[in-house]
């Protein structure tokens, strides 16, 4: 009996190692463990047998069974490990083939450079309010400190509507608008298009500026300076060099001209800086007495500064364009490079 | 404006590097645009002696000629004639590069070497003179550069004025503010003059009739001058800033005026009918040839300068060919006035006549300098062009004009700057500057500008100047004290924002196109007469016709920007862009400014790809994306009504937009008569929306709803209606049928074709019903989709589809 069961062992042992699927395996272990299976004869068998050896050999008749069923399970999982692999072999795909993606648009560049000044100057606390492009003469000139013939109107060649509407030909308008309808303090920023009459490759017939206008009690120069330093290390990163030059504008005074190292050659003088080293992004300046007047603040009692920057001027030198005209032909492949 | 260095050393000490010239003016407010260096270029062109002048072997017209330089002696050919033995002239050796681009090489001329060229003025680019060899002065060292010889090397600065400084347009301007910059005084000429004879008074007269426009009129008056061209020294100086020279006479005037800035004008003084001048406004209709032979047609208010009998002027923008100094003028009158800027600037414009005159007066020029002006102009032509000074001087003054005293705080200037300044380093900056300052208590100070500063009028002006002067750098860096704004972003920001990110998630890109258009783009859509987007704002002065009326629609421009994109190819567009356009309002003076978004489709869906199956794009899709924009600005209400009589929409395919009862704008397919303008052959999809009306019905807030606690229970419905009958109807139908279970309903399939008969289509909705409280069960729902069935063939006479 001790025979037959090795025999049994040693045979149902090779059949389990040749299953190849898990049919087959589970095939083989109806043929040895299934009611008509060969050890399951045999154990049969064991109550014939007497106590003595019975004893003993059912022992070892356990242990076989024991272990053919682990023979069996351990089959099973390695058969079940190849199949899967087998299987993902067969799923193989070209990894290098292009993705699905999905065709997004996106934001003109000069509008991508309008929000990020727009989301530097809404952290430091500045309201976003716009102003009407066709503008009265009044605000776009005499409230500002322009009066009719004043030689700065000839530097702002301006289309006109009727002898006392125009089309803005800055932003600043919307300074005097701001503080005819609001008492200080005031901190806004006016984002919008402009327009002058003029058409070569660095000037456009309408373009767009952003103004800033901060008034309060106290404000200072330094004050001045240190909003714009701040606005241009976030713009143009924080180690750009700056500097603040003083500079002419009707309706501020003392007026700045702020400078940032040419970042093309790095201060050395090339064909984008006019071989100065330096770049001119922004006018600035303390708002000049005569404008309060026009609008009822106390030069006494309130200060502020004022900045404009034309929006194109920036995305040229952010993004290397060296023709203004691109922005508004919105030729696809231009925009779609932003 | 132009000005050499050389110049400026004549009246100020620069002892600093042009570089550190530069960055002082520039950070003073003057701006140096450029500094281009002038007279290199000469490193292989010496002084060079003539030793012998020898016939050439093999040539009449040649000669050989022994020149001797530092270096030694070389042989030369010259063809010119004008040459002698002792006499200095330039050298070009071999190597060197003359401003003409002539390259000079060692070379055997007819059987003889020359080491080189003897050259002419004209081969130098230094003048027009080819007649013969450049004759330099005895005294000139031999063998130096002749760069170095002629005084040539220069560094020109090209400064940016701004315009209230009209005092820096000229070079004793620009030394005073090196001079207040680095603390020295301004050696200004001193004119000395020996005039004699008959008294100014005794030979003319000065008669200002119209004094508000001519303040000041100061003459003098030369005879017997000899007019010729004027030395060298005199050209150099007055080309480099750009001044054609004309004549001696001229010329001084010019040079005294880039000098002083006080423009002048020399009359030929027996030219003068009734040897008299009358200062005049002009008459209406008046004509008048100016010295560019012209002829002007001038107004009343323009101020002429006149004889006894004619207008010989037109006071400070140009004279007049009847009275120019010729080559056989004698007497010179000369005239040194000052002119209304205001009147000169009105003058200069309606006449387009944009002089350095009329520059100059235009902004302001110095009227306490007339007098010294005049003197330094008749000693000059008394130098150059000889003659007699007419002892006196006419100055009609009548008014003096003497500025203003100003009061400045030393409080104030740290209040305004940030930085605190002592009384000391303020009077200091402020004498600097020529000012006159007198100490009235501890914190106030009484400031008297000179007359050439008219800019500075109020407490501010001065603060500005010690600002400059102490430098805008050595001002500290703060951060304002105060609140910031409390308002926050508005709701049409906030909206503008998820609107842009909607249409980039559909795939548009944003475009900027001018807010100006062509007129007649309102035919090209078609627009009806009466149609309000006809009443356009016009520009008076348009660059182009094209430019010449504000917008009353975004489509115009989004359909040249279509154009422009078809005609390079680019043939998947989607476009988007949100401006404003203008509508005129009828009694105001400006026009309603209202924000609006339109877009266009064309093309593919996408670029080809391997993984997916191009399909065109069409109405469904710009549809679908004026659904997400309702969507992202939490509009729910809105309606699409078919808009057959669009007159730029395909009439089968155009469909308004109404939020509320309100028509807020309208989305199709672009008509093919319209496409056909803008040279399209494909189809193109666009919308158009009054951004405004949809901020204006954009939702607030979003409320959380709780998750339904019970299944929903779908059915499909599939029936068979009129080709003709829009889904929306049935649609609406469903969903407005009164029972409490109906939570949603889909339109999922249409299908036309067999077996569904011609002129009919298959539709297929799913609804979901769905109960708060409890699972419904399958009989209730059946019994409710039933009822709907039934209602839907009592309204639409409809067959269910099997």
């Amino acid at each position: 009996m001790l025979n037959e069961l090795e025999k049994v062992q040693s045979e149902a042992a090779v059949s389990i190692s040749q299953a190849f699927t898990e049919k087959e395996l589970s095939d083989t272990r109806v043929r040895i463990l299934g009611k008509k299976g060969s050890l399951t004869q045999l154990l049969k068998r064991l109550g014939t047998l007497p106590e003595t050896d019975r004893r003993e050999i059912g022992k070892r008749a356990n242990q076989v069974k024991e272990d053919l069923e682990k023979k069996i399970a351990v089959a099973l999982l390695q058969i079940q490990e190849r199949e899967r692999t087998e299987a993902l072999e067969r799923e193989k795909i070209d990894v290098t083939l292009p993705g699905r993606r999905i065709p997004v648009g996106n934001r003109h560049p000069l509008t991508q450079i309008l929000d990020e000044i727009i989301d530097i100057f809404s952290r430091l606390g500045f309201e976003v309010v716009e102003g009407p492009e066709v503008e009265l003469d009044y605000y776009n000139f005499e409230a500002l400190n322009i009066p009719k013939g004043h030689p700065a109107r000839e530097m702002q060649a301006t289309f006109f509507f009727s002898e006392d509407v125009v089309l803005r030909t800055h932003t600043s308008p919307v300074q005097v608008r701001t503080m005819e309808k609001k008492r200080p303090p005031v901190r806004v920023i006016c984002p919008g298009a402009v327009y002058r009459c003029d058409s070569d490759p660095t000037h456009s017939p309408m373009f767009h500026q952003v103004e800033g206008l901060l008034v309060d009690k106290g404000i200072t120069f330094a004050d001045l300076k240190g909003v714009l330093t701040i606005f241009v290390h976030q713009m143009f990163g924080k180690e750009t060099r700056l500097r603040f030059r003083p500079s002419f504008f009707p309706f501020t005074e003392p007026s700045a001209e702020i400078d940032i190292e040419c970042f093309i050659c790095g201060g050395k003088g090339c064909g984008v800086c006019s071989n100065t080293g330096w770049l001119e992004i922004l006018g600035s300046g303390m708002v000049d007495p005569a404008v309060y007047q026009f609008v009822n603040y106390n030069p006494e009692e309130v200060t502020g500064f004022a900045f404009g920057m034309g929006i194109e001027r920036i995305a040229m030198l952010k993004f290397g364009i060296n023709d203004i005209r691109p922005f508004f032909t919105n030729d696809l492949r231009f925009l779609k490079q932003f | 404006m132009k000005v050499s260095l050389n110049w400026l050393k004549d009246y100020v000490e620069i002892r600093i590097s042009v570089k550190e010239l530069i960055h002082l003016l520039t950070m003073a407010g003057l701006e140096v645009e450029e500094a281009t260096s002038v007279g290199e270029g000469f490193e292989k062109v010496v002084v060079a002696e003539i030793l012998s002048i020898r016939r050439h072997p093999n040539a009449d017209r040649l000669s050989l000629v022994e020149a001797k330089t530092h270096q030694g002696t070389f042989p030369i050919v010259c063809g010119a004639t004008n040459i002698q033995e002792g006499q200095k002239v330039p050298l070009a050796l071999a190597g060197a590069r003359l401003p003409n681009g002539m390259e000079i090489k060692r070379s055997k001329i007819r059987g003889v070497i020359s080491e080189g060229m003897l050259c002419s003025e004209i081969e130098l680019g230094l003048g027009q003179d080819a007649s013969g060899i450049l004759i330099l002065p005895s005294h000139v060292p031999t063998g130096i550069d002749l760069g170095e010889a002629l005084g040539l090397k220069d560094t020109l600065l090209d400064i940016s004025i701004t315009p209230n400084r009209p005092d820096c347009l000229c070079v004793i301007g620009i030394a005073r503010e090196i001079a207040a910059l680095t603390h020295q005084r301004v050696k200004y000429p001193v004119p000395v003059l020996s005039d004699r004879g008959e008294h100014i008074h005794q030979k003319t007269s000065v008669t200002v009739l119209d004094q508000d426009l001519c303040p000041r009129y100061v003459a003098r008056m030369i005879e017997e001058v000899k007019i010729g061209p004027s030395p060298r020294w005199m050209r150099d100086r007055l080309e480099k800033v750009g001044i054609r020279s004309i004549s001696n006479v001229v010329d001084v005037t010019n040079y005294v005026m880039m000098e002083y800035g006080q423009p002048l004008h020399a009359f030929d003084f027996e030219l003068l009918e009734e040897g008299r001048i009358v200062v005049r406004r002009a008459r209406l209709g008046e004509e008048f040839v100016t010295l560019d032979g012209v002829k002007r047609r001038l107004d009343e208010e323009m101020l002429m300068i006149c004889d006894g009998v004619k207008p010989i002027a037109i006071a400070g923008v140009m004279g007049g060919l009847n009275s120019e100094i010729k080559e056989n003028t004698q007497s010179v009158l000369l005239e040194s006035a000052y002119f209304n800027p205001a009147g000169n600037r009105s003058t200069s414009k309606k006449l387009g006549l944009e002089t350095e005159a009329a520059y100059r007066f235009g902004r302001g020029i110095d009227y306490g300098g007339c007098l010294s002006a005049a003197n330094r102009a008749t000693q000059l032509i008394q130098e150059l062009a000889g003659g007699r000074v007419v002892e006196g001087i006419v100055d009609i003054y009548p008014v003096p004009i003497k500025p203003n005293p100003i009061y400045l705080s030393v409080k104030k200037i740290h209040q305004v700057l940030g930085k605190e300044v002592s009384a000391k380093q303020v009077k200091g900056y402020l004498k600097d500057l020529e000012l006159e300052v007198q100490e009235q208590d501890d914190d106030a100070l009484m400031v008297i500008p000179p007359t050439f500063r008219g800019d500075l009028e109020r407490e501010i002006d001065l603060i500005e100047e010690v600002a400059r002067l102490d430098g805008y750098e050595n001002i500290p860096i703060t951060i304002p004290q105060g609140p910031p704004s409390s308002e926050g972003r508005s709701k049409e920001f906030v909206m503008e924002r998820k609107v842009v990110d909607t249409l980039i998630y559909h795939g548009y890109h944003e475009v900027i196109t001018y807010s100006f258009t062509s007129p007649t783009s309102s035919d090209i859509l078609g627009f009806p007469p009466n149609d309000p987007r006809r009443q356009y704002l016009r520009i008076l002065n348009p660059l182009t016709e094209d430019f010449s009326v504000m917008r009353t629609t975004l489509l115009p421009g989004l359909m040249e920007t279509v154009r422009y994109n078809v005609s390079r190819k680019n043939s998947n567009l989607k476009l988007f862009e949100l401006k404003k356009v203008f509508l005129p309002q009828g009694g105001e003076k400006l026009p309603e400014e209202v924000k609006f978004l339109a877009g266009v489709a064309m093309g593919f869906d996408r670029d080809p790809h391997w993984g997916f199956s191009q399909r065109p794009v069409d109405f469904y899709d710009i549809k679908g994306c004026v659904e997400d924009l309702f969507d992202a600005l939490q509009i729910k209400e809105a309606k699409f009504n078919k808009a057959e009589d669009n007159p730029y929409l395909h009439p089968g395919k155009a469909s308004r937009v109404i939020l509320n009862q309100e028509v807020v704008g309208i989305l199709g397919e672009v008509h093919p008569r319209v496409l056909g303008h803008y040279e399209v052959q494909e189809r193109v999809y666009l919308f158009e929306m009054d951004f405004s009306k949809m901020v204006k019905w954009a939702g607030g807030e979003r409320r959380f709803q709780s998750l339904p606690k019970f299944p929903a229970v779908y059915r499909d419905l599939s029936v068979v209606v009129d080709q003709a009958l829009e889904a929306e109807r049935v649609m609406e139908t469903i969903r407005n049928f009164p029972q409490p279970f109906i939570e949603g309903v889909t339109l999922f399939d249409i299908y036309q074709g067999p077996p569904i008969p011609e002129g009919k289509k298959g539709v297929s909705y799913r609804i979901r019903y769905q109960a708060k409280d409890r699972t419904l069960t399958d009989e209730e729902v059946n019994q409710y989709h039933e009822k709907i069935l039934s209602r839907l063939k009592e309204v639409f006479q409809l067959d269910l589809r099997q």
